[in-house]
């Protein structure tokens, strides 16, 4: 009971770095019809911005040490928001509608960033150093025990999951946006700036990727791969979940992430996958669009 | 009357064939194995364009196919290779007795007619619970994707019966052969190229035909198709069986000329990689996949060994660049010009 009590908290806390990884995954998705290969580049950009800043924070301020989260948590959400926009204005924005291409295309691209940061950084894998106050454990009872570093990253998650609600439900910026996502012609003929709003989207996308990277530092060694490990979860949990709704990517996220670490407590690490993508798969049978998908009335080709 | 010449593509492909055919009189021995493993690439590559450059599905996970060919046909080697003992990597995780399914394997026929079925049966089953209940586009390349993912993992996992991520390897014998023997590996050699060739002939009628067409308007319109009173779904089947069998064939063929499976070639990178060369050599048109393996397979071994870094940046920009201003590959190369006239002009009118 104890252990199931632990695995169940390790699935939740994993499901909060798939949330954070996929939610852009979602909204460019539903937003501007590209698939983004390159996203989980963005959760590399992010864990190493991460450890630059610890760097920094070793060798000029030692003393400010424990606070250098803060700064890295932000720092690395507008590294990868920067780039990401950067990328949208170059490449994604010449493949709206090219669905298949965008996928193509942003494969490319994150071979390219693989690439340099093996050239800078060098392949070998590098570590992040914790505070102190995350190191700690919180002892609910002797056999339950809940490391700090995850209570924080839950945190985060919770934090983020708060803001987006507001941007997207509660502003002028996320009402454009749910425009544009429901039907783009009228919204332009409506005013609203559509390639604006995509290339911002799709910053802030990239930029809690970039959180996501922040926080897997935490919790394990960072490499020039690390976005491959995490992208493909992140996928079949916006697959699951539907397409660019904030409620599909929080079941996508914590379904993956719950069932993935309950079944591989249950089983093997290689079979516990295996069940469930099989459940995704068959989840799919009945609703082919995502559990909780935008309806719609059109005949899409 | 020239550019018809030039467009004339199946006049490439008889270049080629004669190329590769003449190729072991004058080439290295190791030049010959090279290219035996190039055109291995090439067969999966004609399979990967019947699906994605005439019907228009994407699929990321072909990498399977391709290692379920290459699992049976190591399997078989394995056995011939171990004089009727355990294989050897079994030994070492402590299996003392041959598993059930292992057991068949030891006949070469039941192995070449297993890298048909298994394949073809896995295609089936994964294409009729997909496509018939309308998993389509970008979700079912996902899910192929996925199925990658799920296959390489389980491969991994069962190190007992699939030699783990080592893969498998160490092969001796084919039939009573050496494979050491330079006559065998010429004769696989040809044996290669004749797939080649058939396969391609074969894909080439079928395009020409009246499936070829359905298959293109699928492409292009499939909801048109279904309100005709096409049923869809079956062609979808049948065109990803097609390609999941070429690549098992092909990955049958890669198995006994390089000597190693493993997990690596199915993975998700090297699935992804297959359909680089499609669409670097030119979708849509069987010579130009073909021709996309084998060129872009030809610069990577020349330029990886020595400026392994080089390598990445340089197909990722290729990739970036022919995806975006050259949908239709290096094959249509005679609009190059025409299509850098047109942006320049573009760009005029815009100033």
């Amino acid at each position: 009971m104890q252990e199931l009590i632990v695995q169940l908290f390790n699935g939740i806390s994993l499901s909060s770095i798939l949330f954070l990884s996929s939610i852009g995954l979602a909204i460019t998705f539903g937003l501007m019809g590209v698939i983004n290969m390159a996203h989980g580049e963005f959760i590399m950009i992010g864990a190493y911005t991460t450890y630059i800043v610890q760097n920094i924070f070793i060798d000029h301020f030692p003393k400010l040490f424990n606070s250098y989260i803060f700064f890295a948590i932000v720092l690395s959400f507008f590294v990868a928001s920067i780039i990401g926009y950067i990328l949208e204005r170059l490449i994604i924005s010449h493949l709206y509608g090219r669905i298949v291409d965008s996928l193509l295309v942003t494969w490319g691209v994150s071979l390219f960033f693989q690439q340099l940061a093996r050239s800078i950084f060098g392949a070998p894998n590098v570590s992040v150093r914790m505070p102190d106050y995350l190191q700690r454990n919180i002892h609910l009872t002797n056999d339950i025990v809940f490391p700090n570093n995850r209570i924080f990253i839950l945190i985060i998650a919770l934090i983020c999951l708060v803001l987006i609600y507001i941007l997207m439900y509660r502003s002028r910026y996320g009402r454009n946006v749910l425009a544009v996502m429901q039907n783009r012609e009228m919204a332009a003929s409506l005013g609203i700036n559509t390639r604006r709003v995509d290339s911002l989207t799709f910053a802030i996308g990239s930029g809690l990727a970039g959180i996501a990277g922040c926080a897997i530092t935490w919790i394990g060694a960072i490499g020039p791969t690390i976005g491959t490990s995490y992208i493909i979860d992140s996928f079949v949990a916006v697959v699951a979940g539907g397409a660019g709704t904030i409620v599909g990517t929080i079941f996508g996220a914590s379904f993956i992430g719950i069932g993935e670490t309950i079944f591989e407590f249950l089983t093997t690490s290689s079979i516990g996958k295996v069940l469930v993508f099989t459940c995704v798969i068959i989840l799919l049978q009945f609703r082919p669009k995502g559990l909780f998908a935008v309806k719609t009335r059109v005949l899409d080709d | 009357m020239i550019g018809k010449i030039i467009s004339n593509k199946i006049l490439y492909a008889i270049m080629l064939f004669i190329f590769l055919a003449a190729l072991p009189f004058f080439a290295s021995m190791f030049q010959v194995s090279l290219f035996a493993k190039f055109m291995c690439f090439a067969i999966v590559a004609i399979g990967l364009d019947m699906i994605w450059g005439y019907t228009g599905i994407l699929s990321l996970g072909h990498g399977v196919f391709f290692g379920l060919g290459g699992y049976c046909m190591a399997m078989y080697l394995k056995m011939a290779s171990s004089n009727g003992g355990l294989p050897d990597f079994m030994t070492w995780s402590g299996v003392t007795h041959l598993p059930f399914f292992w057991k068949p394997f030891g006949n070469l026929a039941f192995a070449i007619l297993m890298v048909v079925i298994l394949p073809a049966v896995v295609a089936l089953v994964i294409g009729s619970l997909t496509f018939i209940n309308r998993i389509r586009g970008v979700y079912f390349t996902i899910l192929s994707q996925a199925l990658a993912l799920i296959i390489s993992t389980l491969l991994i996992g069962s190190q007992k019966y699939t030699g783990g991520s080592n893969g498998i390897t160490g092969f001796t014998k084919i039939l009573d052969f050496s494979l050491t023997n330079p006559w065998v590996q010429l004769s696989m050699y040809y044996i290669t190229l004749l797939a080649l060739i058939v396969i391609f002939f074969i894909c080439w009628i079928l395009v020409h035909r009246r499936i070829g067409k359905t298959l293109v308007a699928i492409r292009d319109g499939e909801n048109r198709l279904r309100f005709l009173g096409y049923n869809t779904s079956v062609f979808k089947a049948f065109v990803y069986a097609l390609s999941a069998v070429i690549a098992g064939i092909a990955g049958a063929l890669y198995v006994v000329q390089v000597g190693i499976i493993s997990p690596t070639e199915v993975g998700i990178m090297s699935s992804i990689e297959m359909i680089i060369w499609v669409a670097i050599g030119g979708k849509g048109t069987l010579v130009g996949a073909m021709f996309g393996a084998i060129l872009v397979n030809g610069f990577k071994s020349a330029i990886s060994n020595q400026f392994p870094d080089l390598w990445s940046y340089f197909i990722g920009i290729l990739f970036i660049i022919v995806i975006l201003w050259l949908p239709k590959g290096f094959i249509s190369f005679h609009e190059i010009p025409e299509r850098i006239m047109k942006f320049v002009n573009r760009n005029k009118e815009e100033i």
